[in-house]
């Protein structure tokens, strides 16, 4: 589905990852997203971030606002050019970890997205796309 | 300044009598959450302190790193002898938290600083020697 506008943001900081939850923020108030949902897609950006930041080494997030018919939504993507992920569905799991989390943080923010993707191989680097409706 | 280096982030730590209180106010980085956890530990043994207040009434999300560190703090002060509350949580991101997975286990809260101040009072007062037989038998 095309972008009607879209962001990148590096990732390669702990500044970084704020920066996106703050902008995640700005555009999910700015399409009249409710209060829960706003927070809903920022915590689930933040996590993706920080995977990004931490397991990746660090790479880019991407901002999309998607337009379907009445229907407004934030696309985020999150792509990195680290190690890759060996199982994507044992690292979806919860309480898998490979780092100092709680292994939350895949499954978690697919629990707080309505669309998920996730496109992973060893050596190649990660790319998670999650997509939260108003 | 004049060293050049930029000025040390950190979160206040307010003493007041055997509490440490700590108010949340600014945007939580990763750093930011490490570096807190760190200067509580410190503070509750240089202050014998009984309970520390966390109140996160500004913060707009609780992800899973600050949770895990939320519930850390609490861990680590009770090993510290130190009761530790988390206050003023906004509802939006109790719903968040529940959805993402994370329950804060071992973190007690409490609606609002004067509730959470109540039950640190309770649970020290609870523990203190010759309180436990209070009630009778």
């Amino acid at each position: 589905m095309p972008a009607v506008r879209e962001e990148t943001l590096g990732v390669h900081s702990d500044e970084d990852v704020v920066r996106v939850r703050q902008v995640t923020r700005q555009w999910a108030l700015d399409l009249g997203f409710s209060l829960v949902d706003q927070t809903k897609v920022v915590t689930a950006a933040s996590e993706l971030a920080r995977n990004t930041l931490i397991h990746g080494g660090g790479g880019a997030g991407r901002l999309e606002e998607l337009h379907e018919g009445p229907r407004r939504g934030i696309r985020l993507t999150f792509e990195d050019k680290g190690p890759g992920i060996p199982d994507v569905a044992q690292a979806i799991r919860d309480g898998y970890t490979t780092g100092s989390g709680l292994g939350l943080g895949l499954g978690g923010a697919r629990r707080l997205s309505n669309e998920f993707e996730i496109a992973s191989s060893p050596g190649q680097g990660t790319r998670v796309t999650i997509t939260r409706w108003k | 300044m004049l060293d050049g280096k930029p000025p040390t982030e950190r979160i206040p730590i307010l003493k007041m009598g055997e509490f440490l209180l700590v108010t949340i106010q600014v945007e939580m980085h990763d750093r930011l959450v490490m570096t807190l956890q760190d200067e509580l530990t410190q503070q509750i043994v240089r202050h014998r302190a009984r309970g520390v207040l966390i109140d996160i009434s500004a913060l707009e999300i609780v992800d899973s790193f600050i949770g895990r560190a939320l519930g850390n703090i609490a861990n680590m002060a009770r090993v510290l002898d130190a009761e530790t509350v988390v206050v003023g949580m906004r509802p939006p991101v109790a719903i968040t938290l529940v959805e993402l997975g994370l329950n804060l286990e071992g973190v007690r809260t409490a609606l609002n600083a004067e509730k959470g101040m109540a039950l640190i009072r309770q649970r020290l007062a609870g523990t203190e020697p010759g309180r436990l037989d209070a009630r009778g038998s």
